[in-house]
């Protein structure tokens, strides 16, 4: 478990925040400057801030009120930066074994072998960091982090510098990593997508403070904790893959309701995270009748959260779990949704974006 | 080479010698205080930059005099080094001596530049893979400031080739000992008839300083491809 506890001001900007990371992908999710970068940077002795206490299991990191500061070489982090930040004048061979030299010889360390198959990345290992693209360079940055034998792996956007078919080729590998590696990773992100697929536990920050922590369903899911804007709210859901069928969708059922879903890549039985956006979300207080979208849940509106323009987000709480859903202040007015009352969420199969599905791991 | 007279072989030798260890010594210092100006803030930096660029603004007669005032027999620091047998006074370690201060600001300049050029980013995460502060700089900051080095003592061999002031001031002029190829010029130029040996020696400057140049070229050029990661 990592506990971190920051007060540092730069300029305007001032940050307090307290948080814990349990084992698995901590997300900390804002917008850009929101603080997550100096949280991070705090955590790899990068930066020291004005007060502080940051502990990794029995292991005093920074506590400023007893003068106790570790250089970053002797934090045991793997870093994974945002522009890979690869030796230049190393093979990608050599950039990958940097780490382990200085690594205790008791430490725990994944096999170069292993982590080379998980990233293929066996291809490149005689070349240059500059004779790689984008999304290979980030691929060896993660392999350089993990063969560092870290206990903790920290990743700050590190697929924001992509363009949108590397972050879809990237993003799985991490998914990987949180499933079958045990080192815990704080993850910096302000992409609600990334987070729904990644994060076990998030940290929502805005301005330099947390306002919300918990699972990423829980978080996303809660409509008072908009961390990058309305636009971007959407619930998770997780559900199991039942079927495919030859019509080009995909069956799932969460909480005994059936979704069908543009093709998934995952066999029959795995289970599956899906963000549903809550601009895609539509809602009916009676069961809609003749209608073309496949996906309908019914639930309760847990709550109804008016926003400063014309938009309302809606939570709901279905047998598959809260739902998002964002409409007009007018619409809810009309349609009389309240905290308690019943309401169908309406999802269109096609609106579902395949970026928005990942792998849930094991429970 | 018979092309060359004794007198004035024994010239180029001894300018050879002396270059070769002026930088070798200074080289390593050279690094350190580029380090330090590129790298790092502490009181006195103003002053240490000033010190380093001195001879570069001084008449280097002034720096020849400073020198033999310093490092004299009777000297302050002269006088104690003389206890332990070193004497730079009228030696041919004297002429290095002067020709690494000459070329000092020069060999600095250069190294801090490439110094300052390579990314602090990629030393922190060398610091996060767990690489103590000085294994960030063999592996990290040394490596990716190469070319810089490499141009810094070359440039700096080829100043103390042409050292001239500070060394006559220092160390005067004595054949075999203290007279290098422009000590050995101006010798030449005093005497009726000496203009035929001034003239190689001065062919030999111009080959060496060339020389100097175009391998620092190259070398340079295939170290920074090598660096760049290509």
């Amino acid at each position: 478990m990592l506990e971190v506890g920051i007060r540092h001001s730069f300029g305007d900007f001032s940050l307090d925040a307290d948080f814990t990371a349990p084992s698995g992908v901590t997300a900390l999710f804002g917008r850009s400057g929101s603080g997550k970068t100096t949280i991070i940077n705090a955590v790899a002795g990068l930066l020291t801030p004005d007060e502080g206490r940051i502990v990794w299991q029995d292991t005093v990191m920074l506590d400023t009120s007893r003068a106790i500061n570790l250089r970053p070489h002797r934090r045991r982090i793997g870093y994974i930066f945002q522009e890979g930040r690869l030796f230049p004048h190393l093979s990608v061979r050599q950039n990958l074994g940097y780490g382990a030299r200085f690594a205790p010889k008791s430490a725990a360390r994944e096999s170069m072998g292993r982590i080379v198959e998980m990233l293929a990345i066996g291809d490149l290992l005689d070349r240059r960091p500059g004779a790689l693209s984008g999304g290979e360079k980030q691929r060896v940055a993660i392999g350089r982090a993990l063969l560092s034998a870290p206990e903790l792996v920290l990743a700050d956007e590190p697929l924001a510098a992509l363009d949108e078919e590397r972050k879809a080729e990237i993003l799985p590998y991490f998914e990987r990593l949180r499933d079958e590696i045990s080192v815990p990773i704080l993850y910096v992100s302000h992409s609600a997508s990334e987070v729904a697929r990644l994060a076990t536990t998030v940290v929502a920050l805005e301005a330099g403070r947390v306002v919300g922590q918990g699972t990423a369903a829980e978080v996303l899911g809660d409509p008072a904790i908009l961390p990058v804007g309305a636009r971007e709210a959407g619930a998770v859901l997780t559900a199991h893959v039942k079927a495919h069928h030859p019509d080009g969708l995909t069956e799932l059922e969460a909480g005994g309701i059936a979704l069908f879903l543009p093709t998934v890549n995952a066999a029959p039985g795995s289970r599956l995270r899906i963000r549903i956006a809550a601009h895609d979300v539509m809602l009916s207080r009676k069961r809609p009748e003749g209608l073309s979208a496949l996906n309908i849940l019914h639930g309760t509106v847990h709550s109804v959260r008016p926003g400063d323009g014309p938009g309302a987000l809606v939570a709901l709480d279905t047998p598959a779990g809260r739902v998002l859903a964002r409409i007009t202040r007018r619409s809810a007015q009309t349609l009389e949704l309240s905290s308690g009352v019943t309401a169908h969420a309406i999802v269109k199969t096609v609106s579902v974006a395949a970026s928005d599905v990942g792998a849930a791991g094991v429970a | 080479m018979d092309w060359l007279g004794p007198e004035e072989w024994k010239a180029v030798a001894l300018s050879l010698k002396v270059s070769f260890w002026a930088t070798l010594f200074s080289l390593p210092l050279g690094v350190f205080v580029a380090y330090a100006l590129a790298r790092w803030t502490f009181p006195g930096k103003h002053i240490l930059n000033g010190l380093v660029h001195l001879p570069l603004i001084l008449p280097p007669v002034v720096t020849g005099y400073l020198l033999l005032l310093t490092f004299g027999t009777r000297g302050p620091v002269g006088g104690v080094l003389a206890e332990y047998g070193i004497v730079f006074a009228f030696r041919w370690s004297g002429a290095a001596l002067a020709a690494a201060i000459m070329a000092f600001p020069l060999m600095v300049r250069a190294i801090r530049l490439s110094i300052e050029a390579v990314d602090p980013k990629l030393e922190q995460a060398s610091s996060t893979l767990g690489a103590p502060p000085i294994w960030v700089f063999a592996t990290v900051t040394l490596p990716m400031a190469l070319p810089g080095i490499i141009a810094g003592a070359i440039l700096a061999f080829a100043k103390a080739m042409g050292e001239f002031g500070a060394t006559i001031t220092f160390v005067s002029n004595i054949p075999g000992q203290t007279r290098t190829i422009p000590s050995a010029i101006y010798a030449f130029l005093q005497v009726p008839g000496g203009e035929a040996s001034a003239m190689k020696l001065v062919i030999v400057s111009v080959v060496v300083a060339m020389g100097a140049l175009l391998l620092s070229e190259v070398i340079g050029r295939r170290v920074a491809a090598r660096v760049g990661g290509r």
